[in-house]
């Protein structure tokens, strides 16, 4: 199973902080895919995403246990 | 621990502190506050969010760029998460050096790149609504859905 965190704008859209899924085998962009599907009302234009962390391309194959992470462009600082 | 998020005030002398060094001829200290007015609109109060062990990480992969490309540098950065009302510090950056010149240049390099790299949000709240806040000038796109080698390693 693979932990997926939703932050910003994308946390209230889907209406939690993380949900657990099975996305083992796939590329992130499968895993947007199914999260575009799941919630109607999330858009992950510009958004970037990580993996244990490290910023991921849409091509990375997500591994079983990964911690995959949906980052809105920040604002910090 | 010289990066940190920090949900309590963030005490400058301490992140000061910790850059400290007898080979340092200057320390700059960068203090990020939260402003009242955005284009004439008026804030009440921030959100910051952070993903916290992830943005913990990046502040530090920012303070190794900036050992790499100004030798003899020692970099600290807390930055604040949670509710900030007008004038509350947001961030503090303290960079020391050898020399003067750099210690400003590699500050102000921190301070882009936690804008660029760091995943930490802000909610602004107005007196008609609430909003996260994305990339304001939208001066930053990500069009392979993440930063390129260019905006991480430059």
């Amino acid at each position: 199973m693979n932990k997926i965190l939703f932050f910003a704008h994308l946390r209230d859209a889907v209406g939690e902080e993380s949900i657990m899924m099975d996305a083992k085998g796939k590329t992130i962009a499968d895993l947007k895919q199914m999260v575009l599907e799941t919630y109607k009302s999330v858009n992950l234009e510009n958004v970037m995403t990580a993996i244990n962390e490290e910023f991921a391309s849409d091509e990375d194959i997500i591994h079983e246990g990964n911690e995959i992470a949906f980052i809105p462009p920040v604002s910090g600082g | 621990m010289n990066y940190a998020i920090s949900k309590e005030p963030i005490h400058v002398q301490e992140v000061i502190d910790k850059v400290v060094q007898r080979e340092a001829g200057a320390i700059t200290t960068f203090i990020g506050t939260v402003r009242e007015l955005t284009h004439g609109k008026k804030t009440l109060y921030l959100i910051y969010e952070a993903y916290e062990s992830m943005a913990v990480k990046k502040l530090e992969q920012i303070g190794n760029e900036i050992k790499e490309r100004w030798h003899g540098s020692e970099v600290a950065i807390t930055h604040r998460v949670g509710k900030l009302d007008i004038t509350d510090v947001a961030v503090v950056i303290a960079v020391s050096t050898p020399h003067r010149a750099d210690a400003y240049e590699a500050n102000r390099y921190a301070i882009e790149r936690i804008k660029e790299i760091v995943p930490i949000w802000k909610k602004e709240h107005w007196e008609d609504g609430q909003e996260w806040i994305g990339n304001q000038l939208e001066t930053v796109a990500y069009p392979k859905g993440k930063p390129e080698e260019s905006d991480l390693n430059e």
